[in-house]
């Protein structure tokens, strides 16, 4: 009895200490941040450049937020819970930021209007909830330039993850750019069907290598395939964060996701109010992607890498510009248009001269 | 002072209680060291562990829905443990289940009627069962070893289902990514309320629940079954068939890891994922020795287990808490669960010297 009775009491007081605190402080409230990350944010790709990126929003924004992550968050039934709590943590703003969270992040989503979801690399966006992505592919076509001027070989080698939109536009995008600057060079592409798996990317990475491959790319997370490259003597390009410490006798450039120019902005945008659902597509002029180039680039060429770059950010040059056909000699974009986003997000055909077959 | 470990000679029924305390009391002492030492206030930490996913309906309900693939599968392993038939494949069995289960819903997927969910979750119990029966059989014939059978199986079913996942099975409408398509509504377990995914799943739980205690604890089958786990020859002798034991064994086993598996994917999923399980089959292994291999115990020790994973998590949101810090305290607790469940078998004494190995002299003169 003694117990139930104190019970009112207490909440009441609580309830006065809260209602006091909300009224002191609803101006500086800070801005609730949550990340879901899909691997440790140690994995030195994917998970840690969004880690980066969380950071420079606590850098830019500082008091004006709270931020917090969950990392490892499987993609089954375990996402939606994790995603819900945070919603129903006070959580005002929440990136997911693995493909697998898409259905889990919409449908909370659907239950918790007033928080803002942003889901990365997604296709399904909702009045609260936007998607965002990194235009990966155009790092691919300077990355495919530079390829084209330091193979000897004529061969590229590609570490593939899955063959989604994203993989084939960047397989795609590296083709295009070897067809302009050493026509008759191609792509050879290892499908490992995983984001991360070192094991198995260094053994794609030997299998082209022995293929002839003298220029190795990845599309997966780990930095297996260039310490491969290292070992073997061969020049590798780098994705998701800056790899060139595992390998600087091999890596010529790396396409580095830097999501915090996003982040930055998203959740200034949530603060100010003027938040939008969007579907955001970063590249190089958004500063979404940066290509630190190395100096086992000759300089001639890596200025010109740089005015390609500069070109790509001006809008001057689009690497998807038309006349562009499939396999098959069908026209898919005509001369002298510029793919669309949603052309380029259901990209599901390789170009002319990709001489492999694209796995169904 | 020596502190030794006697042979009780038979089991302390004081301890197979006091055990469990023990091991609570022990997990929150270091888990507040622990904590301290890394700076966090350790009653703040350990309430947000352990009492804050509880703290309403909602996490409850949330607790269930983990903890209730973890418990199929631990239920089905007592059964063949019981029989001393090493099953460690219940990872595979479940994935196996979750494949068939989707498999079925994508024909399906147009149906309106209740049937589909029938049928679903039956090819998903069905697939688990042929699963585990396919360690049955090589066991049986061949004399296999069923450990290493059933863990060799799991890399198989786990490669089948992303083989699928990837092929046939992918939504045609996904852009190529690995999934398939959501089930129609009527493959799906209903929900239990508005708020939350507690699902049908709990009841089939709850069934396998009352049928797994009544085979073990009052049926012959299940007599047999325990003789069979003490004494394999003793089980000979009386004309106990080990070979059908062994087979009814794997495939009640996999047939309810096969339950877990489409539950998942029938439940809150709702479409087939590589990701289906993050090693529930291998979590059951520990659930089913927590629980000592008893169905009410392995109840426990799923929604323990349920529990850690889920304040794992809330540790993290809310206090910044890295994930390995929390899995470090998990694996603390369930150490000292096991750890201290030797009290149950042995008496410990703490002396002054080593004792004397007694001389032959002496024992002959005992005899």
């Amino acid at each position: 009895m003694q117990k139930k009775s104190k019970k009112p009491l207490l909440r009441a007081l609580v309830a006065a200490l809260g209602f006091s605190a909300t009224l002191g402080a609803s101006a500086a409230d800070p801005l609730k941040v949550g990340f879901v990350y899909i691997g440790p944010i140690g994995d030195h790709g994917w998970t840690y450049q969004h880690e980066q990126g969380r950071q420079a929003v606590i850098k830019e924004l500082g008091d004006k937020v709270e931020t917090s992550y969950v990392e490892n968050v499987p993609e089954g039934a375990d996402a939606e819970r994790v995603i819900r709590n945070m919603a129903k943590g006070g959580f005002d703003l929440i990136f997911t930021t693995s493909f697998g969270y898409m259905n889990p992040t919409l449908k909370v989503a659907k239950q918790f209007p007033n928080v803002t979801f942003e889901h990365a690399t997604g296709y399904k966006q909702d009045k609260n909830t936007a998607t965002y992505l990194s235009r990966s592919y155009e790092g691919r076509y300077v990355g495919g330039f530079l390829a084209a001027k330091m193979t000897k070989t004529k061969k590229i080698g590609y570490v593939a993850s899955f063959p989604i939109p994203e993989v084939i536009r960047d397989i795609n995008a590296i083709q295009l750019a070897l067809d302009k600057y050493n026509p008759g060079s191609e792509i050879k592409v290892v499908w490992v069907n995983s984001w991360f798996d070192p094991g198995k990317e260094s053994d794609a990475a030997n299998a082209l290598i022995d293929q002839g491959v003298d220029v190795v790319f990845q599309h997966t997370d780990s930095p297996a395939p260039i310490q491969t490259a290292e070992r073997r003597g061969v020049y590798s390009v780098g994705y998701a964060s800056d790899m060139a410490h595992f390998g600087p006798k091999a890596v010529l450039t790396s396409i580095v996701n830097d999501w915090g120019p996003h982040y930055v902005k998203s959740t200034q945008a949530v603060i100010d109010g003027t938040w939008k659902s969007q579907d955001f597509w970063g590249g190089l002029a958004e500063d979404t992607i940066r290509l630190p180039i190395s100096d086992l680039v000759p300089a001639d060429v890596k200025a010109e890498a740089e005015q390609i770059i500069a070109d790509i950010k001006s809008g001057a040059f689009h690497p998807f510009t038309g006349p562009i056909k499939d396999q098959s000699g069908v026209e898919k974009i005509p001369a002298g248009v510029a793919a669309t986003n949603a052309e380029l997000a259901s990209m599901n055909y390789y170009v002319e001269n990709v001489k492999a077959e694209l796995p169904k | 002072m020596l502190l030794s470990l006697e042979p009780r000679g038979q089991q302390s029924r004081a301890m197979l209680w006091l055990s469990p305390l023990l091991a609570a009391v022990l997990t929150l002492c270091s888990g507040a060291l622990l904590f301290t030492l890394l700076g966090h206030d350790p009653l703040a930490t350990l309430h947000t562990l352990l009492i804050a996913p509880l703290a309403d309906w909602y996490g409850v309900s949330e607790l269930l829905v983990k903890a209730l693939p973890i418990l199929l599968c631990a239920l089905g392993l007592a059964v063949a443990y019981q029989a001393r038939i090493w099953n460690i494949g219940a990872e595979g069995q479940l994935l196996l289940g979750a494949l068939a289960g989707s498999a079925m819903a994508i024909q399906i997927i147009d149906w309106d009627s209740r049937w589909a969910l029938v049928w679903v979750v039956l090819a998903g119990m069905a697939a688990g069962a042929a699963w585990g029966g396919l360690t049955a059989w090589l066991r049986t014939q061949f004399n296999a070893n069923e450990i290493l059978t059933s863990i060799m199986l799991n890399y198989i079913a786990l490669n089948l289902l992303l083989f699928f996942v990837h092929g046939p099975l992918k939504d045609p409408a996904g852009f190529n990514f690995p999934e398939s398509a959501m089930f129609g509504d009527a493959s799906r377990l209903p929900l239990l309320s508005e708020d939350g995914r507690l699902h049908a799943g709990l009841y089939f739980a709850l069934l396998a629940l009352v049928a797994v205690w009544v085979l073990l604890q009052k049926s012959f089958l299940g007599f047999q079954i325990k003789v069979l786990g003490l004494d394999r020859r003793a089980a000979g002798f009386v004309g106990f068939r080990e070979k059908r034991l062994v087979w009814f064994a794997l495939l009640v086993s996999g047939g309810l890891a096969g339950l877990a598996g489409v539950g998942e994917v029938a439940g809150p999923i709702g479409q087939l994922v590589p990701q289906v399980s993050p090693g529930y089959g291998y979590a059951a292994i520990t659930v089913a020795f927590l629980g000592r291999l008893n169905p009410l115990g392995i109840v426990f020790a799923s929604l323990l287990m349920a529990l850690l994973y889920l304040g794992g998590e809330n540790a993290q949101m809310t206090m910044n808490l890295p994930q390995a810090i929390t899995q470090l305290f998990q694996g603390m607790m369930l150490f000292f669960l096991l750890a201290c469940d030797v009290l149950i078998l042995y008496r410990p004494r703490l002396k002054l010297k080593w004792a004397q190995r007694k001389t032959k002299a002496n024992t002959e003169a005992l005899a």
